[in-house]
């Protein structure tokens, strides 16, 4: 069990470094989506939900499973809609009219 | 370990990576969309492969399913609809909410690893004290986001709800969650603790919040980012899930640092915003020294503004939280596409905390198509203020207060806009009634500083239009 905890322990504060290694590179310009688009990321806890209902055999595991899996779903698919809403609105520089040149990846 | 785990291991290991490349990606506006997209991908590889470790390790059985399945869905259409739907104005508040539920997520995972427990002995402290820990940080975030979407909102006062002996509630009820939380760890899983637990840190959670001013809670909402990332995290030690706890401390680092950015651009410390919530100082000097004085004020018209304009060949607009307050957006935007249509160079000079949180300003204006090589950071403003004939400032005070050069007052040692270097000013503002520091701006008094008393949206439409008659005729 220590040994689990020591590995996760070790993930935990490598990511953590990364993370400001990361972000403190995005410029204040993208902050707002950049916070959305982080906030959608911790919706990976859905999978926490997922694990949940997996082992669920009570009433009351049955009820946390449905108000993990309905508050989880929220933050995960609006969080990417909503950061993918802000984000296309941002249009290319000098491309003054039609987008339509070029691909509209950007 | 399995084969299988190994490689279910591997995959949580790739749509971590994932994450971090798609993170990375958003450091450029031509490449973030697509890094939001990456990170999406990392997300369905997770999920994935969760229902399939899941399935094959413990199975479950139908109704633990079925709940998951009619949550999942009436949870992703509200958060799509709400999604699709919100204001851009109003995009503070819609994250503030998606952070709430990923906290109260993460509280009930933990919540429900425990009760699947509650038959065992004893739980291993390597478990019990990232659950309670979940319970706590994921109940706060829950109850305090939804505050504080509400003060954004403006459902909730924003001005700082305290009333006698609300320091001493706090403190007591964060001790009993405290408490609770301690004795949880130790004997055999008992469920009425962890419930007390989750009581007290909701309760604490709107307590935290509620004396916190309004122009202090997207400071707030970004700090709770943080702590459901911790949460997050903790859920992924409870329930041993690396790809939790990669994404909660991809998270945690991310709220950290935006909060602690947004704290230095307000000139003001995290403590201070936390702290001045618990009942110390937080009142605004009221507005009366002189703030109706118009004696050294020169008055502008719309039609002064629109010849100044016309005239000018490099303009810097300063947006401030004024226009995002009158939903000006596409006024200034119709604006400076007359004036670039015109030949003259106009750009935005955008200050950190323009708008209601970090960035809103950028996202504003890009949805008026306001293409963003257009919008300059603060550093880039600042060093073209001094070759801009106009500055023209709508709607912002504080940001562009010269004081904060000087020691010895409220904005003393904030960045702020050079405005005041430009070659002439003009400001678009409602009255002379001072910004959220509560001092008077000198750059107002300027002999160089025009000022058009006007509601941001109607006094851009009308500076339009008095621009179209010089340009046509």
């Amino acid at each position: 069990m220590i040994e689990t905890l020591f590995g996760n322990l070790a993930i935990f504060v490598l990511s953590l470094l990364v993370g400001v290694e990361v972000i403190s590179k995005i410029p204040s310009t993208l902050h707002t989506p950049m916070m959305s688009g982080s906030n959608a990321i911790h919706g990976v806890v859905i999978a926490g939900a997922i694990t949940i209902a997996s082992v669920a055999n009570s009433p009351a595991g049955y009820v946390l499973t449905f108000i993990a899996g309905v508050l989880a779903a929220a933050n995960v698919f609006g969080g990417y809609v909503v950061t993918d809403r802000m984000l296309q609105m941002f249009t290319r520089p000098t491309s003054a009219k039609p987008e339509t040149s070029k691909k509209d990846v950007s | 370990m399995s084969t299988f785990d190994f490689l279910v291991g591997i995959v949580y290991l790739a749509s971590a990576t994932l994450f971090v490349v798609g993170l990375h990606m958003m450091r450029a506006p031509s490449t973030a969309r697509r890094g939001n997209l990456i990170s999406a991908g990392g997300m369905v590889i997770a999920v994935l492969t969760t229902i399939v470790f899941a399935t094959v390790n413990a199975g479950g059985n139908w109704i633990g399913w079925a709940a998951l399945i009619v949550g999942v869905a009436v949870g992703a259409v509200y958060g799509v609809v709400q999604a699709r739907t919100v204001q851009m104005t109003s995009i503070p508040q819609l994250v503030s909410i998606f952070n709430a539920v990923g906290g109260g997520a993460a509280a009930a995972v933990a919540f429900a690893e425990f009760v699947a427990h509650t038959d065992h002995t004893q739980l291993d402290l390597t478990v019990s004290i990232p659950i309670v820990l979940d319970v706590l940080i994921g109940s706060i975030t829950f109850a305090g986001s939804l505050i504080a979407a509400g003060k954004l909102q403006g459902i909730i006062s924003g001005k700082p709800l305290t009333f006698p002996g609300a320091r001493v509630l706090n403190v007591l009820v964060a001790l009993i969650a405290l408490g609770a939380a301690v004795l949880a760890l130790f004997g055999a899983p008992n469920l009425p603790l962890l419930l007390v637990v989750l009581v007290a840190s909701l309760i604490f959670g709107v307590l935290m919040v509620l004396p916190i001013g309004g122009a202090d809670a997207p400071v707030v909402v970004s700090l709770l980012n943080a702590f459901t990332g911790l949460a997050v995290a903790m859920a992924g030690f409870a329930i041993n899930s690396q790809a939790l706890i990669i994404a909660g401390a991809l998270v945690g680092a991310a709220g950290t640092i935006l909060t602690l950015q947004m704290a230095k651009a307000m000139n003001r410390s995290v403590g201070a915003i936390i702290l001045g919530g618990f009942g110390t100082a937080d009142v605004k000097t009221s507005a009366g020294s002189g703030s109706d004085d118009l004696t050294n004020v020169r008055q502008l018209t719309a039609d002064d503004v629109a010849i100044q304009l016309a005239y000018a060949q490099h303009v810097l607009i300063a947006p401030g939280f004024g226009l995002a307050a009158a939903q000006a957006q596409h006024e200034v935007a119709e604006l400076a596409k007359l004036l670039t249509d015109h030949g003259v160079d106009v750009k935005y000079a955008i200050h950190p905390v323009a708008g209601r949180m970090p960035g809103h300003m950028n996202v504003l204006l890009a949805e008026a198509n306001v293409p963003y090589d257009q919008m300059l950071q603060l550093d880039e403003a600042n060093a073209a203020f001094g070759n801009c004939d106009v500055a023209l400032v709508v709607g912002a005070n504080d940001v562009c207060n010269p004081d904060a050069r000087k020691p010895g007052n409220a904005v003393s040692g904030m960045p702020i806009l050079d405005v005041d270097h430009a070659k002439s000013v003009v400001v678009i503002k409602r009255s002379m009634s001072p910004g959220y520091a509560g001092i008077s701006n000198p750059l107002f008094t300027d002999p160089k500083t025009g000022m058009f008393f006007a509601d941001a949206k109607q006094g851009l439409a009308d500076i339009t239009t008095a621009v179209k008659e010089y340009v046509t005729a």
